[in-house]
């Protein structure tokens, strides 16, 4: 039950010298004073609730992941899973019980605080989930916060911040101060300040979790645009589940303080690692996740029939009963080169549909090796 | 009854015999007697130096305060009132600080106020660093809060037997027994500023490479700034109250005319005087408590209050 789901990388992200952004090696956080003995008895597999006697506080155990740069890397749990924990490990917030943090090659443990500060300066910003605005200070002094505390001189600072506030669309804001803003406004405040950082990697603690859903929505949009434009490394933290799909390339899912599956939205859908992530999914739209490449059948022949309808592999299940209804030709789906990839007649798509709205029963056999194919049952 | 009396009594005998008889006399007072007089010989230079200085202090800042004739004062007072909290408070100012200078005793109210400022001034220059320390070491913390309920509890006239024995009598041992005496609301609401800060701002100050220091001064003191000045308020009203006290032991001001007035019976006199320090002590608790409003992080959370 415990095994962690282990998927290669997403292939869509582009990965300079192949070295990580940041590498996570069976990190273990256990807060208390008997934590090293807890940590032996946690790595044997037992579950944290049967060393609460040690009166040790198991935050997160033996998590193991890479996160590659430009991905957005979703952590996705319940509160108390040891999401929050585990994301403050990777800028030196807290320091791991045992097991190793690095960020681009540079190990954080044990690093003393000047060269700590100095990695949090150069590679690794953040975004809070109260926003953490200084009250006192405008938007602007609030965005150029990283920049004063990294010593930029004042011309620089304007620059960036400037740039940074337009980005967020924050234009024309300068100077009112965080009270004046509405919550959305002040996370875009935030989302700045990291932005304005410079880091190629942004870590965003339940970032939006405290916005109402519809703010929610319009500001996961601009992160995904920015994110197009920025190709920075995300590492996401947030309880929402619906929110994970929409943001992650890849999603960590944690239970208990432990990561008990990682993988791609459409992975951890059709293939749920256990019955907790099983029944977590339950209620996800599955048609609004899968894409076309996830229930198309094989092409009969290599060519694009010209005649027949074309969709990208990449269109989601929701958007194919139009073009499906319009033609009585199966749809013609392609890759990003224009090659035909695979087809789909009515028939599979109706199939398809009982499938991915049906119960998903766990797949605990689940191999490292699916490439997007529904299994047909 | 009395039988039990006697019980009761031949019990208080019997303790007597094997325990308070045995012991000597209870030594905590006079150890604290014996360090006083050490300190008294060992260290009379650096008391003179001391003394030396807030006299010149307090007396310097008199000088000041009387220089101008009393209704220039008033005026003055009345406009940084008004300036400060608004025309109502002004005219206040105005009418009150009048009635204290058609009393004899505007010299002496003066003076008193001279004595205050310069006690807080000093309390608080030991009492923020003190709570600094005290929000950021555990141990300091822990050390700080007896010591504080020690200084905040011991009535005050005991301040004032060591304080004639290291400053003889006159305006210094009281400015010193009224530092003591005031300065522990201002290292509590310190530190209680200090530790009350968003845990999450520190953390994004920390997040992007801040140092401590950077920390302290553009994060941590600025978000206390409005606990840190309630303190100040309140470290400036026990002085005002200490100030009578210190009169005493021979300060000059409005506590030197309510203790002749005490020893003469002179009611009238005694209630003018006292009738001064009460509006010093409302003019001096508006003024600081307007000043605490001002604070940018005060006017922030206010605007966003209206909301």
């Amino acid at each position: 039950m415990t095994e962690v789901e282990k998927v290669s990388n997403n292939p869509d992200v582009a990965d300079g010298d192949g070295q990580p952004a940041i590498t996570v090696e069976s990190v273990y956080k256990i807060f208390g004073r008997r934590a090293a003995r807890a940590v032996d008895a946690l790595s044997d597999g037992q579950h944290r609730d049967t060393i609460k006697n040690m009166d040790v506080t198991a935050a997160v155990i033996d998590a193991d992941f890479e996160v590659q740069p430009g991905e957005i890397f979703v952590v996705m749990g319940l509160s108390g899973s040891g999401k929050s924990t585990l994301i403050r490990m990777l800028n030196g917030l807290l320091e791991p019980t045992s097991g190793t943090v690095s960020v681009d090659g540079v190990v954080l443990n044990n690093l003393p605080a000047k060269q700590l500060r100095q990695v949090r300066r150069d590679k690794i910003s953040m975004v809070f989930q109260h926003f953490a605005l200084l009250p006192h200070r405008t938007v602007f002094d609030n965005v150029a916060f990283g920049l004063e505390v990294a010593g930029h001189p004042a011309a620089a600072r304007k620059e960036k911040a400037t740039e940074a506030i337009e980005m967020v669309g924050l234009t024309g804001w300068e100077d009112k101060l965080p009270s004046q803003l509405s919550g959305g406004m002040r996370q875009r405040v935030g989302l700045a300040r990291a932005l304005a950082a410079g880091t190629d990697i942004m870590l965003m603690d339940e970032a939006f979790s405290a916005l109402d859903p519809l703010i929610r929505r319009e500001i996961q949009d601009q992160l995904l645009v920015l994110q197009k434009q920025l190709q920075k490394t995300i590492v996401f933290i947030t309880h929402d589940l619906n929110e994970a799909m929409r943001l992650g390339d890849r999603i960590a899912v944690m239970r208990d303080g432990r990561i008990v599956q990682i993988g791609t939205a459409e992975e951890i859908l059709t293939q749920p690692a256990n019955d907790y992530v099983a029944e977590f999914i339950a209620d996800v739209d599955r048609t609004r996740v899968l894409t076309a490449a996830s229930v198309m059948d094989p092409p009969p022949t290599g060519k694009v029939d010209k005649s027949g309808l074309v969709v990208d592999e990449d269109t989601p299940v929701a958007d194919l009963f139009g073009p499906v209804s319009e033609s009585n030709l199966p749809l013609q789906v392609t890759n990003a080169d224009g090659r035909l990839v695979g087809v789909i007649p009515r028939l599979t798509l109706l199939n398809a549909l009982s499938q991915v709205n049906g119960e998903v029963e766990p797949d605990e056999s689940a191999d490292s090796s699916h490439d997007g194919e529904v299994t047909t049952a | 009854m009395s039988r039990s009396d006697g019980i009761l009594a031949s019990m208080s005998d019997w303790f007597d015999d094997v325990l308070w008889d045995k012991l000597p006399a209870m030594p905590l007072g006079a150890w604290f007697a014996d360090i006083v007089n050490w300190c008294k010989v060992e260290l009379r230079s650096l008391f003179r130096s001391l003394s030396d200085g807030i006299e010149a202090l307090v007396e310097g800042l008199t000088d000041v305060l009387t220089f101008l004739p009393s209704v220039v004062m008033v005026l003055l007072f009345a406009g940084l009132a008004l300036w400060l909290k608004g025309w109502k408070f002004g005219l206040t100012t105005l009418l009150t600080f009048l009635l204290v200078a058609w009393t004899p005793f505007w010299e002496q109210s003066m003076m008193t106020l001279a004595l205050v400022l310069v006690a807080s001034a000093l309390a608080l220059a030991l009492a923020i660093p003190i709570g600094v320390l005290a929000s950021e070491n555990p141990w300091v913390s822990k050390v700080a809060k007896p010591v504080l309920d020690l200084m905040q509890t011991m009535p005050a006239f005991v301040y004032l037997i060591p304080a004639i024995s290291f400053f003889s009598v006159g305006v210094v041992p009281g400015v010193v027994a009224t530092v003591v005496f005031c300065m522990p609301p201002g290292v509590r609401l310190t530190e209680l500023g200090l530790r009350q800060v968003d845990k999450e701002v520190v953390e994004a100050g920390e997040s992007f490479g801040a140092s401590p220091a950077t920390i302290l001064g553009r994060i941590k003191l600025p978000l206390a700034l409005p606990t840190i000045m309630a303190g100040v308020n309140q470290v400036i009203m026990l002085a005002l109250s200490m100030v009578v006290i210190a009169g005493m032991v021979g300060g000059d001001g409005l506590g030197k005319v309510i203790m002749s007035a005490l020893n003469n019976v002179d009611l009238a006199r005694g209630f003018n005087a006292g009738l001064a320090v009460v509006i010093i002590a409302i003019f001096l608790d508006r003024i600081s408590h307007a000043i605490g409003s001002r604070t940018k992080v005060a006017r922030a959370q206010s605007a966003m209050a209206r909301d």
